[in-house]
């Protein structure tokens, strides 16, 4: 009698997917209050200029973050799989002096397209190596590697640059796709979608959110921990390569000092995003919207004639801010809680 | 008064326990628990794992609260509401893996916390150097005290962990198996020092599983079982068989699950597997149906021979033959490809992804059979997870539910389901019911009798002896890294395999 209305309560039991409707995730996200918040400083920009909401101003506003972006996309994945990459800008660096090299012994616009991005997925093989076959933290590894890479840029380089690109070349980072829309938005939009599908829609992204949760776990499921690491550090090498290819064309020359102190604005971007600096969170969706306020923040600055200093300083602010934000929240919480309960 | 009680032949305890309770969610680790501890006296603490032994210690230490009972320390009244008070009324536990500084010198750990220091706050190097080295002499340990902690083996650890506890002046010692990691000779002089502490009128608990060393050193015993008190007295009037059967306790046949199925053909066959460090020569052969059980003490090896099944770690030697293929299996997916699959023993850290949902977490070794072309498709997914949520019958709210919200029981009904969803052939359960409720504890068994009379292959770890010898067909033991014997249900008998895995001689009875 007892063991049958337990079976039938057991038969009963239904298991829904998902308690809270859509909506209300939504509702709750991080990325409904970053789009706010996005909302919110574009009308101040309208604000602080007329010219502002003129097409080609806001096309020239998107330069601002396209590049950056484009990392902070691979970036997001290795942060939440627990790690990290510091030196991302200095791959840059290296990946823009091999294609001045390679213009400065007479390849053309193709090699260079080769070259950059190959040279990045070299970098990110160094990193990837260290870290999953060598054991070495991320961070320290890859802060190694950011003073390595820079500084072969340095030895090639000294206190000269290398110009002289081929002026088809410069489409790739100045060009207009149609109208106002340059070749970097295209880039950053077809990425932006690539990476959307990759890290929510497939396997690969599944185990790279299980290895951030738990590698131990992830590993005793049958996930291949290191292989999968090691594709994400090749990935934000490769993702630096094509910023590289990017923002060299667009410079138009190439200086040892190339995206110096990039690292910690991608950062930035990829935690103001909702990556859970520690690992195990995060969504491309939030970082897409990141890349907008940074790049709109830094174009309202600059229609203010703030220095760039003041830049720098909010951006670690920012970071800062986001990262301690949530922990001072709840810490703030737990202590009106005590005394409400006291 | 006091005069009377010098008289009276009983010497009191130094320290009493009494009516302590202790719940966590689900499970009832201590019912009413009594123990005393008198000077000059070793108390030897016996029980399975499980049995409300770490609890205990863990209260004793400030660490637990209690939920009922009391405690008395000379006979008044204490709370021992942290572990700085509990060292402060002179309690100490050197532990298993006894937990120092391995960067710190001998010195160092022994006076951390209580440096002695001059008018400037600075600490007094010299002097420390010199009381560490009078503590260690004390009790006869040669050890320079300047010397890092990590340079040491575990025998000296424990002898800087004693000289910490004389240097705080403890009245209390208590050590958790302090003789899991060391060599004879070294245990030899771990009997000697507690006997220095007996002799200095120190109250020593001592918990073992080794009945040999338990009647070489204690002079009274405490026998707890699923977190009650079972019997107390002193050892010489109490023969070894006795206190086996107290621990060991109750009838262990019938409410287990039997088998129904028949035994199919041989699935695995394991030939002379060997590793580095942690086992050797272990062959042994399972068929469908089959349900094999291994057990042993901690440190007998059956964990890591399951892990290098499973791909964890690689064999040195041997073979491994699955349905007549001879594989060599060198990473987890491989086994899991060719099913053979693992639930492991650290649930938290090793079975379930805590922080991800439900239902991925149990399509996370299927993705790639779930995925087209690498792309998920949610509702295959989710269609996934509820089948085997209700086969096991787990209780959730959604299965979006994160894992961390449910309890041990039903974290280890989705361990399981995420590996039945792979359709394996062998599955292997480490201490499948280590710290769940009674409730989870029949269903999981129940389930597991399901599976193999399903035609799947079962291995079970487990330090339970009734657990292991209700559920399992045959029965392997292992000590010290060796198959030291196996048994037949029939032939099977909860003496038999303590006195197995314990390595005690046979007692002509």
């Amino acid at each position: 009698m007892n063991s049958e209305t337990q079976s039938v309560s057991a038969a009963s039991q239904s298991y829904p997917d998902r308690l809270q409707s859509k909506l209300r995730r939504v509702l709750v996200s991080w990325e409904l209050l970053l789009l706010c918040v996005a909302v919110f400083i574009f009308w101040l920009n309208t604000q602080a200029s007329p010219y502002f909401l003129d097409p080609w101003n806001l096309s020239d506003a998107t330069f601002n973050f396209t590049e950056k972006a484009l990392i902070a996309f691979a970036m997001a994945l290795l942060i939440i799989s627990g790690e990290i990459d510091l030196s991302v800008a200095s791959i840059i660096a290296l990946s823009s002096t091999a294609m001045g090299y390679a213009v400065s012994i007479g390849m053309g616009t193709t090699e260079l397209l080769i070259i950059g991005p190959l040279v990045g997925l070299a970098c990110g093989a160094f990193n990837g190596l260290l870290v999953t076959r060598f054991g070495l933290p991320s961070i320290v590894a890859t802060i190694g590697t950011m003073s390595l890479f820079r500084g072969i840029s340095y030895i090639i380089l000294g206190d000269k640059a290398y110009s002289g690109y081929p002026s088809d070349f410069a489409f790739f980072g100045q060009g207009y796709v149609y109208w106002v829309i340059t070749f970097e938005v295209v880039l950053f939009a077809v990425f932006a979608i690539i990476y959307t599908l990759l890290l929510h829609r497939t396997s690969f992204g599944r185990s790279v959110f299980a290895i951030g949760n738990n590698p131990t776990a992830a590993l005793f499921s049958g996930i291949r921990v290191n292989r999968i690491k090691f594709i994400l550090f090749l990935l934000t090498g490769l993702m630096a390569g094509i910023a590289a290819v990017c923002l060299t064309s667009r410079l138009g020359s190439t200086r040892p000092s190339i995206a110096l102190g990039w690292e910690l604005e991608i950062v930035t971007m990829v935690v103001l995003g909702g990556v859970n600096i520690l690992g195990g969170s995060g969504s491309i969706p939030g970082v897409v919207l990141a890349a907008f306020i940074m790049g709109l923040v830094t174009f309202g600055f600059g229609l203010l004639n703030v220095p760039g200093i003041v830049m720098s300083i909010f951006i670690g602010l920012l970071l800062i801010g986001v990262i301690g934000l949530p922990r001072v929240w709840t810490k703030g919480l737990h202590f009106w809680k005590s005394i409400v309960s006291r | 008064m006091n005069e009377t009680a010098q008289h009276s032949d009983s010497i009191k305890p130094l320290l009493e326990l009494s009516g302590i309770s202790k719940n966590f969610p689900g499970v009832r680790a201590l019912s009413q628990v009594s123990l005393e501890l008198y000077p000059g006296q070793v108390t030897a603490l016996v029980g399975e794992n499980g049995a409300g032994k770490s609890t205990i210690v863990k209260i004793l230490t400030g660490i637990y609260q209690p939920d009922d009972g009391r405690i008395d320390i000379n006979q008044k009244q204490t709370r021992l509401s942290s572990p700085q008070v509990a060292s402060q009324v002179g309690i100490t536990a050197i532990h298993q893996e006894t937990v120092m500084f391995d960067n710190l010198s001998v010195a160092e750990n022994i006076f951390i916390g209580h440096a002695p220091k001059n008018m400037w706050g600075l600490i007094q190097t010299k002097k420390m150097h010199q009381d560490a080295k009078q503590l260690l002499e004390r009790i006869g340990a040669n050890l320079d005290p300047s010397i890092e902690l990590k340079n040491l083996g575990i025998a000296s650890k424990h002898l800087v962990g004693i000289a910490r506890a004389l240097s705080v002046n403890t009245q209390v010692v208590i050590m958790d198996e302090p003789t899991a990691a060391l060599s004879y000779k070294e245990i030899e002089e771990l009997y000697v020092l507690i006997e220095r502490l007996k002799a200095e009128g120190k109250a020593i608990l001592f918990i073992s599983h080794k009945f040999d060393e338990i009647y070489r050193i204690a002079d009274r015993y405490t026998v707890f079982r699923d977190g009650e008190m079972i019997g107390k007295g002193l050892l010489n009037e109490l023969k070894e068989a006795e206190l086996v059967k107290m621990m060991v306790g109750r009838d262990v046949t019938g409410i287990f699950p039997q088998r129904t199925g028949t035994l199919g053909e041989t699935v695995l066959e394991v030939k002379h597997y060997s590793h580095p460090t942690e086992f050797d020569e272990i062959s042994f052969s399972l068929r469908r149906g089959e349900i094999l059980g291994f057990y042993g003490l901690v440190g007998a090896g059956r964990s890591e021979l399951m892990q290098c099944l499973f791909g964890i770690s690689e064999s040195s030697n041997g073979a491994l033959t699955l349905d007549n293929r001879t594989l060599h299996i060198k990473n987890p997916t491989q086994a899991i490809d060719n099913g053979i699959v693992y639930v492991p023993e650290d649930r938290g850290g090793q079975g379930v992804v805590t922080g991800l949902p439900i239902f991925e977490n149990i399509t996370l070794p299927s993705l790639n059979k779930l995925s087209n072309r690498g792309f998920l498709s949610l509702a295959k997914e989710f269609s996934i997870a509820r089948s085997y949520s209700e086969k096991l019958e787990l209780r959730a709210a959604s299965l979006d539910q994160h894992v961390e919200l449910l309890s041990g029981g039903n974290q280890q009904k989705v361990v399981i389901a995420k590996w039945l969803a792979t359709q394996p052939k062998v599955i292997i359960l480490d201490e499948p019911t280590k710290g769940i409720d009674i409730g989870s504890k029949a269903a999981v068994h129940a389930f597991m009798r399901e599976l193999a009379d399903d035609g799947l292959a079962v291995i079970i770890v487990s330090s339970e002896i009734p657990e292991v010898i209700g559920m399992s067909d045959r029965i392997i033991v292992m000590r010290e890294g060796l198959m030291v014997a196996e048994y037949s249900k029939a032939t099977v008998s909860p003496e038999l395999i303590v006195r197995d895995a314990a390595g005690i001689a046979e007692h002509v009875a």
